[in-house]
Order: C-alpha cells, then structure tokens, then sequence
C-alpha cells in the first residue's frame, strides 16, 4: 500500500513543481490572498471583482513590466493557512507584492511574513486598526472601522442632537472597534450610554436583544452587525417588536445599509443614519466610471469590499510609477507614502506617519429615491485619519 | 410582563419553524434508522424555490410555498431510490459520510448557480408588521408561522392515528422486522415518508427565509440545529420533535434575552443535558 | 486477485508478523525526508500537513479502532492550540514545554468528557461529541478578552527551539519539528495498538457488549483510549501554535472536526496509515484547488465522499489493499 502511496506522491509533487511557474523578465507578481470559498466567499469574489475592473481599465502593464496576478484562497479566518500561503508566495511564486485580506486575523498573520520578507503590502479591506501596525512595509486603502465609529458618535452628540444612545454590536473585532471608538467619540462629545450589548456573531435571530434594548426605551440604538443576512434580518426583527423609527434613531456603519442589505429592509430600512466611506450610488465621475466598468464585467454593483480593491491597485500601480518599476519592500512602500488621489468614494490619501487610509467619512441618511431605499449623503468629515492610532501617538509624544 | 409574554411567544415560533425542519428527519432516522445530514440540503431546496418563484418570476409569497414543499419532497424520492436505498444496512459513518458528502456538494451548486450573497425576499405587506395585545407586541409574520406549523402538526397527527397509512407508518417505526412479516411495504412507505419529511423541511426552509435569511451555507448551519432537535426530541417520535423545537426555541431566544453572553451556548447545555439524563431523546424509545 | 495466505500456525507468530516493520513502511519514511531536499518550497504546507495527520491518527485511535464516530475531535486540537498559545502569551515561549502543556490540558479535558462519552452509543454519541465542540467553540468565542474571540489569539510569542533554531520563512525548522513529533507519536501508536490493549480495543468495536466476558472492561478501556487520543489530538494543536504562531477559532471549529474525519475516511480508518495517507491526500488536494478553483473544493470533497462511502468502503488504503501483490490482515 505505501509503495502505491509512494507513486502518488511522487506524481503529485512531480506536477506541482511543474505547475511552479518560471520567473520571466519584466514581469511584477502580485501574490493577493483572500476567503474565495466559505461564508465569506462573496467579500473576497467582490475583492477580486475590484482588482479584475482596475485592471481592466488600466491596463495590465506599468512601468513598463506586465502585472500577474497569483491569487491564494484561505476559506475564511484561517491564520494558519493565511501565513503559509504567504510563505509560499514569497518563496516558490516569488512574488514582489503581498495584497489582499479581508480578514483581520489573516492580515495579521500575513504582516509577519511581509515583515520578515520586507515585502511591499497593500490590506484591501481588513479594517482592525492594529494592523498596519505589524509590518512597517504595510499600507491600507480600505478604512478602519473606529474612523466611522468615531466620526459617527462626535456627530451623533452635537450636529445629530442625539443625548443618549444604545449599542448592540456583534462579539468580535470589528464589532468591539465600532462599539469602543463610537461610545469613545460620543461621550466625550456629552452623550451618554443607556446601555449595551454585544451578540454572538454569527447569530441568526435577534428578536430578544432587539427586546431587550426596546425596554429601555432608548432616544437612539447603534447597530453593528457584519454585511451578509444580518443587517436585513436585524431590521426585520425592529419592524417586528414595534421600533417606532421616528422616535428611535438607527445608527449604524454602512455595513447595515449595503446594497443587499436596503434590498431586504426595503422600506423598513427608511430613516436609518449611517457614517460611511462608501456607497455604490456615490455621486462622484471616479465611481460611476468603476460602477459602469464593474457592471460590464460582473453584472453587478461593487460595494466596499470591490471598492478596497480597487484602490488597492490603484496604491500599487501609483506606487510602482514612482519607483520606476523597483519592486523592493522600502522603496515601494515610501512612493506609497503620501500618496493623494481621487478614489470613487471622494478624495483619499495614505498617511505618511501610519501607512493607513485618511478619507471623508460621510453622514447618510436612507430614504426612498425612485422607489428604492438609498443612502442619501447629507454631511460629511473630511481628512479623517484612525483615531486609535492617533491617541496612541498623543500619549508617546 | 409584556416583554416576557413576547419572548416566549418569540422562541416559540423560532421552535415551531424548528420543527417544520426537523420533523421528517426526526420519523425517517426512527423508521430506517437512516442518519440523513442532507435533510438540511432539503430545506435549502425548498427556500431557493421560493426565491426564485418570487424573484425570478414575480409570485407571490403564498402561492410559492406549496411549490417549495412539492419540489423538495420530489428530489428527495429521487436520490432515496438512487442513493441512499443502497445504504440502509451501512454503518452509521458510512451513512453520516454520504450524506454529508452530498450536501458538501448542494452547498457548493447553489453557490454556483445563485452566487454567495444573501438572497433576500419581499413577503407581502399584510404579513408584516406586528399586533399589540396588552403591553406585548406579536410579530404577524410569527403568528402566521405558528399557525402554520399547527396545522401541519395537526394534519400529521391526524393522518397518523386516523389513516390507514399513519397506521402503516407507525408499525414499520415500532418493528420494522414484525411490520414487514405482515405483509406491510416498508420500503414504500419509507420511501413516501421520507418524501413527506423533505416536503416538511422544504416547506420550513422557505418560511425561515423571512425570519434568519438564506445563503448559500444554510443548509450546514441549520444541519447542526437539526440534529439538536432530533436527538433531544427522540427518534421516530413527532410529539418528541415538537416538544424538543419548543424546548430548544425558547431556550434559544429567552436565553439570549435574559443572558445575552451565553449566545448559543444555551442550546448546546440544553442538548447535553437532556442527552445524558434520557440518550434516546425524550420521547425516544430505545 | 490473489489468493489469501492460509492462516497462519499460531496466533503469536500472526502477531508478531504484524509487529514487525514492513520494508515499505521504512521507505514510506524515508520518502517524508524528501521535502527537505527536493521541495524545499513546501515545507510549510508539509509541516501542516504533518500537523494533520497527527490528529487523523488521534481521531483513528478512536473512530478505526474502538468505534467511537466523533464530529466533534477538534475540541481537543483546539485546546491544546489555545493553551499552548496562551501560555507563550503569558511569558513562557519554550517550544517543546508548550507542547507538551497543550497537550496534557487537552488530555485533561479528554478525560473529563471520556465519563460522559463512554456511555453512549449510536446517534446520542455523535451527538454528543458534536455537541462538546460546539460548546467549546461558543465558550472560546464568547470569552473573547481570554482568547481574543473572532480574531484570534493576538501575542503569541514563541521562543527558538533549543535556543537556536528560529522559525524561518522556508518552514525547515517548523517542518524538522513536526515531523519528528508525528513519527514519534507514530511509534507509540504503533506499539499501543499491538499491545494487548489495542487487541481489546479491536475487540471492544466488534462487540462492546462480550468484552466484558472475557475480562476486557469496556467502559475503562474506551475512556483510557479517548484520553489517549484526546493527548495526541492536543498535541498537534499546540504544533500549530507553536509552528505558525496564530491560534483562531477554526482550530474548534465544526469545519475542521470534519475535516479530519474526511481524512481517515478516506485513507481507510482502522489502517494505522490510514489517516496519514488520507491527510495527504486531502491537504494536498485542497492545495491545489485553493490556486485553481476555490469556491468549488467544496463540490469536489463531498462528490469524493460519496465515491469513497459507495465505492471504497473501506478508504484508499482498504481499496488498494484488496487490490493487490500484498496481503496482509488488517494491523
């Protein structure tokens, strides 16, 4: 029996080091690591969309070499594997750019390897905001989720005039940054907390935490709850017990009022109040050229997850003009320094000190445009950087 | 009080909706004692029928729901007669393997055919909304649910004890080997029940789309909570599943009212618990 | 097909021609060191891989020899993932120690569950070993200030082995490791399944309702067997943390408890190799797909479950087995 192993084994490896690509001239790989399979299959397919569209309008060649693609699928938060297969871009593809990541856990894992390796790092969407703190070859072009919690609880507090609010967020990462930075921004802006709760993330039935915020009676409840089947079945359970949205304000991140999201609500989604980077319907000429082009390829919308990628290798592509083609881990990651640009959210840069994004975050309110539910941008913060790592800077300095 | 009387009313039709899922897997693991993982891929079936009926076509939600019954109990006979009728005298693993394999792969064609993003639906507006009675608001999707899930449960009873059929049912879950030297057809009833139970679950799948939303993984997600309810509830036995539905449907939501940091933890205890006291479920018979 | 051998004269020396080493299974071996010459560039993957078939082997103690069917074995794999990991946090980061720590809590917590499981049969068993896992898996994400929840276990640090091998980019010292522990497990395994012990065992999944007749204590032996197997499953656990250095919620998840049942299946359970071959097989595979094809691995696991359950009942290794030049009972 071993010895039939033995031939198996031997034709297998035989095909994968045939299958081992051989590194030609001029030529710029991109290793780009993301959840194609599993329950966050449809952020990474939306990633890769991104990527694909910026691409397709661009064109594949910069600097004068061809950009290829080699693109590793992890099944969803698996750090373990995130780290090998980065491993394994850096030492058998040989690749000179790390990109990617929609989960924080495998950026993470990832940033040791772009530390190690000194390899230039583009996180299109992993919004923790420790991250770009691992590598210091690491930038980000998608946003931090304390950049809209923030945003979100200083406006609620004074230009919203909301006294007192409520937060259900869901028991992970994501969900204790928005909660933490949010309740953070609010207080010291003179709201108040009536109250909290965080629910199990991956949480099919709402009804009883919508209960229990319901018997407080809060003047405003803050909802954070991953895209997917939760912000429509979250809003469903509010319409259910009875949440009067005319005398309780919904805040949430955009998350809540996603494309699929508005599309579940429908009506019940009216009145909710968002601070967010991005919707598909942005009124800018970047974003309807993106949505046009991304339509034409994929018949459907981008969303944030598309749109990370698409700046991602904008960031790269800018990045790599300015290096004159040099691939190295330092040079590219200080062309990318600095760099400004028009994304299809609005203006954004990467900021020199921290290597992260610095966009507008805007304030939206949902409301029925041509019969559908459409976040309505009706104010804006300009130059929001990440507060946590602003704080952290206030208290070395 | 209100919010009290509400919870319960709440985890009592999650249960009923849990019931409607489980209770053919609950008869067809008694009668054949058949670990069918695909059951979940079933009710999948039934809800991706609904969505496209609604979305693809425009009908109404009412008028898709004996369709999504009819459809499910359908492909069930087919990969009975083909699959698993090979497979009654397997192992336990054999069967959990196959069945598991087989819903690995409806995960994987619907993802396919229907994409990975939530497909949401639009019920129709006279079932949305709530009823106020007392200090208590009642979600009218919830009570359409709950009745709904009565009927079926009365119609099950029912043609149990009172049709001939029922009768053969029962014989061939109490003693198969006594049932077949009668001169019943086990196989063939086998066969109509457990096209009755995907039905069941096909139907329950397109009604859980309003209340937990549908993707393409939900048929391994609610696996779990199947199983949960089959086992507590006992094989074979549909009093045991509705009792276990409603006992694990309360537990569920009245414990992430009352204790929001135990999340799911409670159904699990639950599970646990009642596993240990009574193995074959409460109203198993082994 | 070749004829069957004629029984042999004594039943000692059938055991004994069974405990010797057969001369494939030494080049089975020596073919492991390959990797470190020719594919210098996978040494990661087979250092996971390593890593898997530890805990196959450690789930086909269980489910191959004793007949316990187990949909929740990666409790323990995550036990000792998340010890060993905590520990490093707190400040001890000696590799071997950690390993060794993980496993003994995962063994702990084998032996605490073993009184429960030992008594159940059937569909409550599987049950109730799906609902262990999944209760842990709950407890470690709702504990999230102790294991960092959704996002995994954040300041792991661990420490060179020996003072002087670092973890390096290539994955040589992380697959060095891995290895070694997986054969020497391996070699236990192999003695414990020999011993009169495993003969009992073998006895006990035929027929736990006789054993007890003749002297073989059911309900002991299966509690001694699931610790046992709860030790090597946390054991690999704690390579994870230890060789990658990241400890998440998928090392207790349902996915990965499945996953390893997937592997000895399809190497054939109760075949010693039976679960290494089988997570070859299906890490490579997996591999593979992840570059090619990803959404739909998926599609092609549960289309080869069906095969391997309609057509290779017996896995691959059982398949080939009764295919060929060498027969030999099963060990």
């Amino acid at each position: 029996m071993q010895k039939a192993f033995i031939g198996l084994a031997g034709l297998v490896a035989a095909g994968l080091v045939a299958a081992a690509p051989a590194q030609a001239q001029g030529t710029i790989k991109i290793g780009v690591i993301l959840p194609l399979s599993g329950q966050f299959a449809d952020t990474g397919i939306q990633m890769r969309n991104g990527i694909q569209a910026y691409m397709k309008q661009h064109g594949d060649t910069v600097a004068g070499k061809k950009i290829e693609l080699i693109i590793k699928d992890t099944g969803g938060i698996n750090p373990p594997v995130a780290k090998r297969l980065a491993q394994e871009l850096v030492v058998r593809d040989k690749v000179d750019i790390l990109a990617g990541f929609v989960l924080t856990p495998n950026a993470l894992a990832a940033g040791d390897v772009s530390k190690e390796a000194n390899k230039f790092m583009v996180v299109m969407n992993a919004a923790t905001s420790i991250i770009t703190e691992k590598s210091d070859k690491m930038i980000r072009t998608s946003m931090t989720l304390p950049q809209a919690g923030d945003t979100l609880g200083r406006w609620a507090a004074t230009k919203g005039g909301i006294k007192s609010c409520y937060t259900m967020v869901s028991d992970y990462g994501p969900g204790h940054d928005v909660e933490q930075s949010f309740v953070k921004a609010f207080t010291a802006a003179g709201g108040k907390i009536v109250g909290s709760v965080r629910f199990p993330v991956a949480n099919p039935d709402f009804a009883a935490f919508i209960q229990r915020a319901k018997d407080l009676n809060p003047e405003c409840i803050m909802i954070f709850v991953p895209g997917g089947t939760q912000p429509a079945a979250i809003a469903k359970a509010m319409a259910e017990r009875g949440i009067d949205m005319t005398k309780t304000k919904i805040l949430g991140t955009g998350e809540l009022t996603g494309e699929q999201a508005l599309q579940g609500m429908g009506r019940a989604a009216v009145g909710i109040l968002t601070g967010w980077h991005y919707d598909y319907k942005q009124d800018t000429k970047e974003n309807k050229e993106f949505v046009k082009i991304h339509q034409e390829l994929f018949k459907r919308n981008p969303d944030l997850f598309s749109l990370g990628g698409y700046d991602g290798m904008h960031a790269i592509y800018e990045a790599l003009k300015k290096t004159n083609g040099n691939t190295d881990g330092a040079a590219l990651v200080n062309a990318a320094k600095g760099l400004k640009w028009n994304s299809p959210r609005g203006p954004m840069s990467i900021d020199p000190e921290t290597r992260d994004v610095v966009q507008t975050i805007y304030i939206r309110e949902v409301k029925m445009v041509d019969g559908e539910p459409t976040n309505v941008i009706f104010d804006k913060v300009e130059n929001v950087k990440d507060p946590v790592k602003e704080e952290m800077k206030k208290k070395t300095n | 009080m209100g919010p009290f009387v509400a919870v319960m009313f709440d985890g009592f039709a999650y249960g009923m909706l849990l019931f409607l899922i489980s209770v053919g897997l609950s008869v067809t693991l008694g009668m054949m004692n058949f670990v069918n993982l695909a059951h979940g891929a079933f009710a999948m079936l039934g809800a991706y029928v609904t969505v496209t009926l609604m979305n693809g076509y425009g009908w109404t939600f009412l008028a898709t729901l004996p369709f999504a019954f009819v459809v499910a109990g359908l492909a069930s006979v087919a990969f009975e007669q083909t699959l698993f009728r090979p497979l009654y005298r397997a192992s336990d693993l054999d069967q959990v393997l196959l069945t598991i394999g087989l819903v690995f792969m409806a995960v994987a064609a619907v993802a396919y055919v229907f994409g990975t993003e939530s497909q949401p639906i639009h019920i129709p507006d006279y079932l949305r909304g709530f009823v106020t009675v007392g200090t208590a608001n009642f979600a009218v999707y919830r009570i359409f649910l709950v009745a709904v899930a009565l009927v079926v449960s009365v119609l099950l009873i029912v043609g149990l004890e009172y049709t001939r059929f029922g009768a053969q049912i029962r014989a061939a879950v109490d003693n198969q080997r006594m049932a077949r030297g009668l001169g019943i057809d086990v196989d063939r009833v086998f066969a109509y029940t457990f096209a009755l139970g995907s039905g069941l679950a096909g139907l329950g799948g397109a009604l859980a789309i309003e209340v937990v939303g549908l993707d393409h993984s939900f048929a391994l997600i609610y696996l779990i909570v199947m199983l949960i309810i089959v086992s507590v509830g006992g094989l074979g036995s549909i009093s045991g599943s509705f009792v276990a539905a409603i006992v694990i449907g309360i537990s569920d939501t009245a414990g992430k009212y009352y204790f929001p940091y135990l999340g799911a933890f409670l159904i699990y205890l639950v599970m646990i618990a009642v596993l240990m006291w009574r193995p074959a479920g409460l109203f198993g018979r082994r | 097909m070749t004829a069957p051998p004629g029984p042999p004269s004594r039943p000692h020396e059938f055991l004994s021609a069974q405990v010797r080493w057969h001369p494939l299974e030494i080049a089975f071996w020596l073919a492991t060191l390959l990797p470190f010459y020719f594919f210098p560039s996978y040494l990661s993957l087979a250092s996971q891989i390593a890593i898997a078939a530890l805990f196959a082997l450690s789930l086909d103690l269980i489910l191959g020899y004793a007949g316990i069917v187990s949909l929740g074995h990666a409790a323990f794999f995550g036990m000792g993932a998340y010890t060993a990991g905590l520990v490093s946090k707190w400040g001890w980061g000696e590799p071997l120690s950690l390993l060794v720590i993980g496993a003994a809590a995962a063994g702990l917590l084998g032996y605490a569950t073993s009184f429960i499981i030992a008594r159940f049969r059937h569909l409550a068993l599987i049950m109730l070993t799906l609902g262990i896992g999944l209760l842990l898996l709950e407890a470690a994400n709702s504990a999230s200030w102790l294991t960092g929840g959704a996002d995994g276990l954040q300041g792991i640090a661990i420490w060179p082995i020996f003072n002087t091998f670092d973890y390096d980019l290539w994955g040589y010292t992380a697959y060095t490791l891995s290895l070694a522990v997986l054969f020497a497990v391996f070699v236990a395994t192999r003695r414990l399944i020999h011993s009169p012990f495993g003969l009992s065992l073998r006895g006990i999944r035929e027929n736990a309702m006789r054993m007890p007749a003749i002297g073989a204590p059911s309900e002991q032996h299966i509690r001694t067997v699931y610790t046992i197997s709860a030790v090597m499953a946390g054991l690999a656990g704690a390579m994870i943390a230890v060789t990658t250095s990241t400890v998440s919620l998928e090392t207790l998840s349902f996915e990965r408890s499945a996953d390893v049942l997937v592997m000895v299946v399809l190497g054939g359970a109760g075949r010693l190799y039976g679960g290494i071959v089988g997570s070859i097989i299906f890490m490579v595979a997996r591999d593979q797909f992840s570059g090619i094809n990803p959404q739909y691995w998926l599609f092609w696991i549960g289309l080869l479950l069906v095969l391997v359950v309609m057509f290779l009942p017996n896995g691959i290794l059982g398949g080939l087995a009764q295919l060929k030049w060498f027969r030999r009972s099963r060990p």
